[in-house]
């Protein structure tokens, strides 16, 4: 009794990826096992700790609560997609660094996804704003302190770049 | 150029890897491998009559099932019990699948192998096991009953009974001019690290070689328990600690079920074979830690001066004890902190229950501990009308009393002798850092606004940096890197840049052209493992001395090269140099390439170092009789006894006279590590540890129903703190160097956790006007705590 397989299609950062794989396989899986990428971690697997957060056409999902074929045809971001163009450190990920918002670095993934989104709609928050925007990610090894640094420095590099730019 | 490294908060090298998700973790290892998982009991208690597998066969991609009657020799014999004491003298661990008897939900019955996780739950979910349940131990009264047993042989339940006593503590008590006796408990939480346990096992069926990696604090230990186990050689083991997401104690424990069963099935299928814990088994399948509960008889003089103090607790230590009863030594022996308890007694009783087992959790005994003392030190002061500051002060060993022997025996089976500290002065610190003398008005104000608030502060004494030993070995290499490697493990504690820090600072290099790696047995074999604090001290220092040894070879041979005395040259920048000469001097790549006499070279450096280029003249060796090639070296660091670590937490919190929610308004921390290789990564550690003790405080415990079922086992139902439940958490440092180790350093890692507890019920307390003794407390526990104060009937 062999599961029927699904063709699907997912733009991964910017990438087409096609993937044959059974209805049931949650896109957390998906992207770590069928497509190698894997950046995108899987912390509890019911949707509470945001460490598979990745970005669907843009908005921040929990891929451990989607299945793969129902997300055919989306463009996903992951943590991978979320370096610099040049292929450097991108500004939430330089500013994880600069901050010291990470330490053992498993939901670090989740965060940084989650901030990228949040921060194209909030270019300039304040302490207590940015604490909110990580309330739903879960860290055990942080004290959030330093990431809601990190997010605070993410928009000022943002805001840099912008500036740079024009 | 400046090479000065230790104490400068650089940013961490890992972190580049790590934010970009080119992190390797268990799972994200070993893509083609088989996936195992595991059927584990749903009953607390119960006799296994039988495993029927047969409905499990036709499942496609099924590989594999094992039962308890698929393993023999060493394969068939309990797990070993780590660390044997004399007073756990029931001490009993776990087949690697239940062996007839289950004794706790989640212990393994059944093992699957198939090609995917997924077709692995389809076939243990068509595996029929028929259990005779039975009536479970569950909590600690049950198992001080015993009316029913967790271990057939063991009637009363009692694992292990240990008393550790200095003066006669019941004797003072009952002589004192005044008495308390006081209750407190401390509830069941778990390590819980982001990332579970997991195991990855290849078999080279032609090398006749094994290398597994797991997600472990200790890999060199899992080597030898593995080798052990499976009866292969050492020698052809290797055990890697990949990137690891977190362990605060729970992956100390080993060797693992899952560990030695997947290495096991690895060789049996001759196939790659890995496991990956899922969050419900963590919650049911790892470890937990922190249920005791404490009565404490103190007697005092009117100055709140301890003149005897006297504790017996019970210790609630799951199933199995394969990790033996540190928690709870640890507990009796760091109770008594930062003060001067008179005389002391300490009584434990370590039980048996129908639950997860119970191994150290970040702090491990310790939170109770500091819990018990501070609190018993608050009732004093509230006793006699005297400042809880006050009392504490009263009672501090002072810096002069230093080294300061309690004459009690520590977790390492040493003397617990405190090497040093000023606890007088982190206190007064702590205080100005909260505003301590100025609460009063704030307090008022407060009031004014029909608010509660309260203020409460905790100190504390950790133990770090135990022993036996570790190693690093240090190498320069051709190209001038220098490549570092200790056999500690690293969860996230940032060793990659703190122990480049070290080496580069002794060698005299830049930190950039450090590398480290850490918990490989393929490149470094022996170690102990990181847990307790002592990751920084124990290979910190060992780092520092093989880099030393390293950087004496480099100015020999240098002088050698240069015609000149080694005591004139120094090291800097990667050059070594004579001093006030600046014209001479060689780059340390080139000592390297010295330091190696060859005969074929690899490369144009390597053409300097070949027999025709090169040589200590035609009559002497090459290589000197004590000498090696190659600019490189290994060594240990072995403390006699463990060094002190210490500080004092102040905390302001809200209640909420309607809710009875808390919420914090300020967190202060000063601590005292001796000195810090890197403040930031300290001030890190700090932040996490505070928020691993508010949740311990709050919200954390693992609720276990009268049948042993685990009724939160999910993390909707385990509440850890996000961002909204963390303070802000505000630093400050002394730095009383450690006079038993060459960095002068001491640990880090828990101190965050340990009082956190203790401050917060001291804070809550004194908010409302009544006595907290219990850990956590929630909203409606302070509630109902509020009703029987009101009704006089809380104690």
């Amino acid at each position: 009794m062999s599961e029927p397989l699904h063709e699907t299609r997912l733009v991964v950062n910017g990438v087409p990826r096609t993937v044959a794989v059974p209805a049931r396989r949650l896109l957390s899986d998906c992207l770590r096992h069928d497509l190698g990428l894997t950046g995108t971690h899987v912390g509890c697997e019911h949707g509470v700790c945001g460490a598979c957060t990745v970005l669907v056409d843009g908005r921040p999902m929990r891929s451990c609560l989607l299945f793969a074929v129902g997300v055919d045809g989306a463009e996903i971001t992951t943590v991978e997609g979320c370096r610099s163009p040049g292929g450097g450190l991108g500004p939430v990920q330089q500013a994880f660094q600069d901050c010291h918002g990470l330490q053992c670095g498993f939901c670090t993934p989740g965060f940084v996804t989650t901030i990228t989104a949040w921060l194209r709609d909030h270019p300039d928050p304040s302490e207590e704003q940015a604490r909110q925007a990580i309330g739903g990610n879960l860290c055990r090894c942080t004290g959030y302190q330093n990431i809601v640094a990190s997010v605070l420095r993410a928009a000022e590099l943002l805001r840099n770049q912008e500036e740079a730019a024009r | 150029m400046t090479t000065r490294t230790v104490g400068e908060p650089i940013a961490r090298r890992e972190d580049p890897r790590l934010v970009t998700g080119e992190g390797r973790y268990l799972d994200d290892l070993g893509g083609g491998a088989l996936a195992a998982a595991f059927v584990r009991s749903p009953h607390a208690a119960a006799r296994v009559v039988d495993v029927d597998v047969s409905g499990a066969l036709e499942v496609e991609g099924l590989v594999a099932v094992y039962t308890y009657e698929d393993l023999e020799g060493p394969m068939a014999e309990p797990l070993p019990l780590l660390i044997p004491h004399p007073s756990l003298h029931a001490g009993r661990t776990a087949y690697p699948l239940a062996n007839g008897v289950v004794r706790h939900v989640g212990e393994p019955v059944a093992m699957v192998v198939a090609r995917d996780r997924y077709l692995a739950e389809d076939a243990c979910e068509r595996i029929a096991v028929t259990y005779e349940p039975l009536r479970p131990v569950v909590g600690l009264d049950a198992a001080v009953a015993a009316e029913r047993t967790v271990h057939d042989d063991v009637p009363d339940n009692v694992a292990a009974h240990m008393v550790q006593e200095h003066g006669d503590a019941r004797g003072a008590v009952a002589a004192a001019p005044h008495r308390l006796k006081l209750d407190f408990t401390v509830e069941r939480s778990a390590s819980m690290p982001l990332e579970g346990r997991g195991v990855y096992a290849r078999w080279d069926a032609a090398d006749r070689s094994l290398r597994v990696y797991s997600s472990t604090q200790t890999s060199t230990s899992v080597r030898f328990a593995l080798a052990a186990r499976l009866g292969v050689p050492v020698d052809r083991v290797e055990v890697v600690a990949p990137d690891v997401g977190g362990g605060f104690g729970v992956k100390i424990m080993h060797p693992w079920p899952e560990e030695v069963l997947v290495a096991w099935a690895a060789i049996r299928l001759g196939q790659e074979v890995k496991w990956t814990e899922d969050r419900r088994e963590h919650f049911v399948a790892s470890a937990h830690e922190r249920g005791q509960r404490h009565h404490v008889s103190v007697g005092f003089d009117d100055e709140g001066r301890l003149l005897g103090l006297a504790v017996e607790f019970v210790h609630d230590n799951g199933a199995y004890t394969p990790y033996g009863i540190i928690v709870p030594i640890i507990t009796a022996t760091q109770l008594l902190g930062p003060y001067k308890p008179g005389a002391y007694r300490a009584e434990f009783r370590s039980l048996y229950t129908n639950t997860v087992i119970v191994t150290p959790y970040r702090g491990a005994g310790r939170p109770q501990a500091a819990f018990v003392m501070e609190r018993t030190l608050d009732a004093i002061a509230a006793y006699l009308g005297r400042g809880r500051a006050e009392v504490r002060e009263t009672n501090f060993i002072q810096p002069h009393e230093m080294p300061y022997d309690h004459h009690l025996t520590f977790q390492d089976g040493r003397p617990l002798i405190y090497d040093s500290g000023d606890y007088p002065a982190t206190l007064d610190k702590v205080k100005k850092l909260v505003g301590w003398d100025e609460f009063g008005a704030f307090r008022a104000e407060a009031h004014r606004d029909g608010r509660r608030v309260g203020i409460g502060l905790a100190c504390y004494v950790e133990g770090t940096g135990v022993g036996p030993y570790e190693g690093a070995h240090v190498r320069v290499e051709t190209n001038g890197t220098v490549v570092v490697a200790t056999g500690l493990t690293t969860q996230g504690q940032g060793h990659e840049t703190a122990f480049a820090q070290v080496a580069a600072e002794t060698l005299g290099v830049p930190v950039e052209r450090v590398t480290v790696v850490t918990g490989d047995t393929r490149r470094f074999k022996y170690a102990v493992g990181t847990f307790a604090s002592r990751a920084a001290v124990m290979s910190g220092n060992a780092v520092a001395l093989a880099a030393g040894k390293v950087r004496a070879k480099a100015l020999r041979i240098a002088a050698e090269a240069l015609e000149a005395d080694p005591d004139d040259l120094e090291v800097a920048g990667g050059t070594v140099r004579v001093k006030g000469a600046p014209d001479r001097e060689i780059a340390l790549e080139t000592v390297a390439v010295l330091a190696n006499p060859l005969r074929y070279a690899f490369d144009e450096q390597t053409k300097l170092a070949t027999q025709f280029a090169v040589g200590r003249g035609v009559d002497a060796p090459p290589v000197a009789d004590d000498d090696e090639p190659g600019l490189e070296a290994t060594d240990w660091y072995s403390p006699v006894r463990s060094t002190f670590a210490n500080g004092a937490h102040a905390v302001v919190v809200e209640t909420d006279p309607e809710t009875a929610e808390v919420r914090i308004l300020r967190y202060c921390v000063v601590h005292d590590c001796g000195r810090l290789i890197n403040p930031r990564i300290v001030e890190g550690q700090v932040h996490g540890g505070v928020a691993q003790g508010v949740g311990g405080a709050l919200y954390e415990r693992m609720v276990y129903d009268e049948n042993g079922q685990l009724l939160n086992a999910s993390f909707m139902d385990f509440l850890m703190p996000y961002a909204s439940e963390v303070p802000k958490v505000e630093t400050g440092h002394l730095e009383t160097l450690s006079p038993l180790n060459p960095l002068g350093i001491k640990g880090a890692g828990e101190a965050g956790t340990i009082p956190a507890a203790a401050a917060l019920a001291a804070a809550i307390s004194d908010a409302e006007g009544l006595f907290v003794d219990t850990m956590p407390i929630s909203p409606s526990e302070l509630w109902a705590l509020r009703e029987r104060h009101a009704r006089k009937e809380d104690r």
